[in-house]
């Protein structure tokens, strides 16, 4: 049992090095992979687990790379597994913005790096398809009308009208608030 | 002391930059700009266009790039630890919360209602990225139908093939897809 925990840990930081590193796109993206790593492949987390867990980071400042890296890891192995993650997570970075800082102009200018971060989008908006069609199967799946409606509603309300990932959070916070009081009032009946 | 300074400006940056990176630029413009000059607005510039580059949180990659020119490594290191700290004690706090009340039946009928907005946001981020693929641009207006770029399409139907039939990971289809992608430009 020890001995598979060490294990993990190990594994726990490699990933989130790896995924660190290597992940162009924004906070969403890791979090597409963290679904693919820890959930599709370790089995660690569920898939419920992984929406929850989003909508925690996406509440707190900062961000939502670093937010959902501390989130990850303290479920899946505990504090220690959020500070082992949250360093594992700033390592890139840091190490990356050193050695570009030094040579920006020509690393900026460099034709190949330009080409090669513009093809990239392609194979980040493949993986990121692959993750929504993965989640969105799960709410179509539970057979629940309201939420997949509420679910096309919320990604016309942030992709089209431009309404915040934090007032979204918050009115489906409200919507469940709502759900629970009319709940409790049927089983009271 | 330079040094304590730089911690407490990334502390602030870090603490009240809720919703990512669109709300942490304009602070550490305000901040290590305008207030501290830090930077000058074409170092800021630069900055943007870096943190554009390359993987990681602009905040966090902000962090390294201003404490690395303040204050050398340990400037960047201090920075960064300014910037993740709140994040770290706020995000433990929810998590342990998380852990002990998702039972609840409440808490069960909020985060069970968040799903559908999570997967929703989550496919918003990936049709913008698909869409800067597509057209070099996610605003719809500028989208048109002739300016598609076809090399990018195509790698994109063959890295979804890819992840869905041939269980292809993460951090291959991001490579092969620059490798290929940079060598059909080059011969193209």
């Amino acid at each position: 049992m020890k001995e598979e925990k060490k294990v993990s840990m190990v594994k726990l930081f490699f990933s989130m090095l790896t995924i660190s590193a290597f992940t162009f796109g924004g906070g969403f993206v890791i979090i597409g992979m963290m679904r693919k790593k820890f959930c599709d492949e370790l089995h660690w987390v569920t898939d419920d687990e992984v929406l929850d867990m989003t909508a925690i980071a996406q509440s707190a400042p900062g961000a939502l790379a670093v937010n959902s890296s501390v989130i990850f890891g303290y479920r899946i192995a505990g504090l220690k597994g959020a500070i082992l993650s949250a360093v594992a997570t700033v390592i890139p970075p840091i190490v990356i913005i050193s050695i570009v800082a030094m040579i920006y102009s020509s690393f900026a200018t460099n034709v190949m790096i330009k080409t090669a971060l513009q093809v990239m989008r392609a194979g980040v908006g493949a993986i990121i398809t692959d993750v929504v069609l993965d989640l969105g199967k799960n709410i179509f799946q539970s057979k629940n009308l309201v939420n997949i409606v509420l679910m096309f509603a919320a990604f016309i309300a942030s992709w089209f009208f431009g309404v915040s990932s934090i007032a979204l959070i918050l009115i489906f916070i409200a919507l469940g608030l709502v759900k629970t009081v009319v709940e409790r009032k049927g089983a009271l009946l | 002391m330079i040094l304590l300074e730089l911690f407490f400006v990334y502390l602030q940056i870090g603490a009240f930059s809720f919703g990512g990176g669109y709300a942490a630029m304009p602070l550490i413009q305000t901040l290590v700009v305008q207030q501290k000059g830090w930077l000058t607005m074409a170092e800021y510039a630069d900055l943007t266009t870096i943190a554009e580059m390359t993987p990681g949180p602009i905040a966090v990659n902000s962090a390294t790039f201003v404490g690395q020119k303040m204050a050398g490594l340990p400037g960047a290191l201090v920075c960064t630890l300014g910037c993740v700290l709140p994040s770290i004690l706020i995000v433990l706090l929810l998590a342990w919360l998380y852990t002990k009340y998702r039972d609840l039946n409440v808490v069960k009928n909020i985060l069970g209602q968040l799903r559908p907005a999570v997967v929703a946001m989550i496919a918003g981020a990936g049709l913008t990225i698909i869409l800067f693929a597509f057209f070099g641009t996610s605003t719809l207006s500028e989208i048109s139908l002739s300016s598609i770029r076809w090399v990018e399409l195509g790698l994109y139907i063959v890295s979804l093939i890819l992840i869905r039939k041939f269980k292809w990971g993460p951090i291959k289809i991001i490579f092969s897809t620059a490798i290929v992608g940079t060598l059909i430009y080059m011969v193209l």
